[in-house]
């Protein structure tokens, strides 16, 4: 190559999609993948706190009081969740996990104070045992649903969609397919599963409502009903959820992970949570219901200023998964010569749908899952959660709040154009709202 | 035996004293369509209920044995456990939902989805079903004494159909299969279990051709 001559890379054919052509040609099938998308999406770093000034008095950050409990299911559930921080777990399968990573989840959840939940594949004992609140995913495969585990759990949560796949139903590749995984899911071992995007035995929002009231019916009123939906058209989804019971609402961007997906559906499908997280609270207010029908919002929560600023804009809480498993060790720098067997390395892999995750994780493998032991697995996850509710704290209190839930929209401005219009924040040093 | 009437006194309640007190005979009156009717009984408790139900009757069912002497709405025993169902009429579409053991009897007709997501119940339907029943069953055994609907059993795994009448189409994956002594004889057994009577010689076997278990490119048109 001459200095006169540099190689030109093309716009429109850049290497990644060269090679995804490639693969799509040799392969003849599209690209099934875990983690979530990769593309670059207007998030909540295109937002920053004002923080307090002279018409805005802030509280001592390590003397004054900030509070950061929640109490989930107030509308309708006689034990709602009361939890002592606004970041739960999210529904994540026994099956995509191995046992040792659910307990693991359970087991930090439980020491914040806060929610872990199950998610395809039924409620395994592990995660039972070490979760003190436990949320009971009701998915369209039903797998291993049964009355004695939605008794004895503490919400129940009806997933419509995911923000990864909004439309999509769930895959698990025949590879993690172990013979456990098997039984709870009354299937044969080894196949690929392939769950129902759509639920059994309902169609629409006025069946959804009778199937909450049947919900209801055999838990006697008890606990709360939540009801998840993939980031999409979240105004008429949010008010059809209000309309069919829901407690509480679970609103996943496309950010959101997944164990394995279509990369395209991954990359192609839904909106991002910032607007998402918007247009739900509007409808929320239009409504009447903001703050009655609690909101929870996931879907490429990472840090602690993600956290503020969702609830900021109107959250009640937030649910991480992603972010999680990377506290459990995801694309952690460990057992190199296992990621470059998957053809990857530390920081790059998506290769849950595998069963092969190098630190033990997303396996059903015994050897690698040892490497995910649950009490230390806990511990970290717990060190994050703490640091976490750390930031929102330091952030609600700059903005002289008392409590994290106090933090408003007048908090915040955009850094984009682009932002301002999806959150509806004004751009920074104007009071500009683009279509407001 | 304990009569509930609900002209009277609402499902709430009943499921309330269904739940805490479930114990011996029950007649349940005036179910007028009502919706959960006897819904998340863990009782061997017998249940009868005089007339229509609607959606959901049965839901969760585990060890109970409920008779509705009417019709039913969506989703007659979804997710049912163990125990029996016993529907006189006819039943609207997701009889058995991912129905996990025990029997259901539909004495009339059922409409689409009969059976969806089965994962091991077993249902007998003296009528005729709709489309897509048995989709996505995954163990189990549906049988039909009339007559199925299109695509049936499509995306089935191991679950079982026979039916005894016509078929408009069977669904991805769906094929006829060999009807052995062994499998004449388990349906005899369970057509006398369910007291529907129906000459076991007349029925076909239907299940997985197994051949969507693994994604395989050869087959991406059959999805």
């Amino acid at each position: 190559m001459s200095k006169q001559n540099p190689l030109r890379p093309s716009a429109t054919f850049p290497l990644e999609v060269l090679a995804e052509i490639h693969r799509s040609a040799d392969q003849g099938i599209y690209e099934i993948r875990g983690f979530g998308t990769k593309r670059s999406l207007p998030n909540f770093d295109d937002l920053l706190f004002l923080g307090a000034s002279m018409s805005r008095y802030p509280l001592e950050g390590y003397r004054e009081k900030c509070a950061t409990d929640v109490t989930l299911g107030t509308r309708f559930a006689e034990k709602p969740i009361e939890l002592k921080i606004p970041i739960t777990i999210a529904g994540m399968s026994f099956g995509s996990l191995g046992a040792n990573a659910k307990e693991a989840l359970g087991r930090a959840a439980t020491g914040m104070g806060t929610s872990t939940t199950t998610g395809d594949g039924g409620m395994t004992e592990e995660e039972r045992q070490s979760s003190k609140t436990l949320v009971y995913q009701v998915l369209p495969s039903r797998y291993g649903l049964n009355p004695d585990d939605v008794r004895r759990a503490d919400a129940l949560e009806i997933v419509v969609g995911q923000g990864a796949k909004p439309g999509g139903g769930g895959m698990l590749l025949g590879q993690k397919i172990t013979e456990r995984v098997a039984q709870m899911r009354d299937l044969p071992e080894g196949i690929d599963q392939r769950s129902a995007c759509r639920h059994p035995d309902w169609t629409g929002p006025d069946d959804l409502e009778i199937k909450i009231q049947e919900l209801r019916e055999i838990t006697d009123w008890q606990i709360p009903i939540y009801i998840k939906i993939g980031a999409t058209r979240v105004g008429y989804d949010v008010a059809l959820s209000v309309k069919a019971g829901a407690d509480v609402i679970v609103l996943d961007g496309m950010q959101g992970g997944t164990a394995a997906t279509q990369d395209v559906f991954i990359e192609q499908v839904g909106i991002p949570t910032l607007p998402a997280l918007r247009m739900a609270v509007d409808a929320l207010k239009d409504l009447g219901m903001h703050r009655k029908v609690q909101l929870i919002v996931s879907g490429g929560i990472r840090t602690g200023a993600d956290i503020a600023k969702a609830l900021a804009m109107g959250a009640d809480a937030v649910s991480i998964g992603s972010a999680a498993m990377v506290a459990l060790g995801c694309n952690k720098p460990v057992y190199l010569e296992d990621y470059q067997a998957l053809g990857t390395e530390p920081g790059y892999c998506h290769h849950c749908h595998t069963g092969r995750c190098p630190v033990g994780i997303t396996t059903q493998d015994p050897e690698l899952e040892a490497r995910l032991m649950p009490e230390a697995g806990a511990r970290l996850l717990r060190n994050y959660l703490t640091t976490l509710t750390l930031e929102v704290q330091t952030l609600a209190r700059a903005c002289g709040k008392s409590h994290v839930l106090n933090l408003e929209p007048e908090d915040m401005v955009a850094l984009t154009i682009e932002a301002a219009a999806m959150a509806r924040i004004p751009l920074a040093g104007t009071d500009w709202i683009p279509g407001a | 035996m304990t009569q509930f009437d609900l002209a009277r006194d609402s499902v709430r309640a009943l499921n309330q004293r269904l739940h805490e007190s479930p114990e011996g005979r029950w007649l349940v009156l005036h179910p007028d369509g009502r919706h959960c009717i006897a819904a998340g009984v863990d009782a061997p408790v017998e249940i009868g209920v005089q007339g229509h139900v609607g959606y959901y009757c049965a839901g969760m069912n585990k060890q109970a044995h409920i008779t509705i002497k009417g019709s039913a709405g969506p989703g007659v025993a979804e997710n049912m456990m163990s125990g029996s169902v016993r529907v006189k009429g006819n039943v609207s579409h997701c009889a058995g939902a991912s129905a996990h053991g025990g029997l259901l009897i539909v004495e009339g007709d059922a409409s689409a989805r009969c059976g969806i997501s089965l994962k091991g119940s077993d249902i007998v339907v003296a009528g005729s079903v709709g489309h897509m029943s048995a989709f996505m069953a995954q163990t189990g055994r549906l049988v039909i004494c009339g007559d199925a609907g299109d695509f049936l059993g499509d995306s089935i795994y191991e679950a079982v159909i026979y039916v005894a009448g016509k078929i408009g189409e069977l669904g991805a994956d769906c094929v006829e299969k060999e009807m052995t002594p062994q499998h004449r004889q388990s349906l005899a057994d369970l057509l006398s279990a369910s007291g529907v009577e129906a000459d076991p010689g007349s029925f076909r076997r239907y299940g997985s051709a197994r051949k969507l278990y693994n994604f395989n490119i050869d087959h991406a048109s059959d999805y």
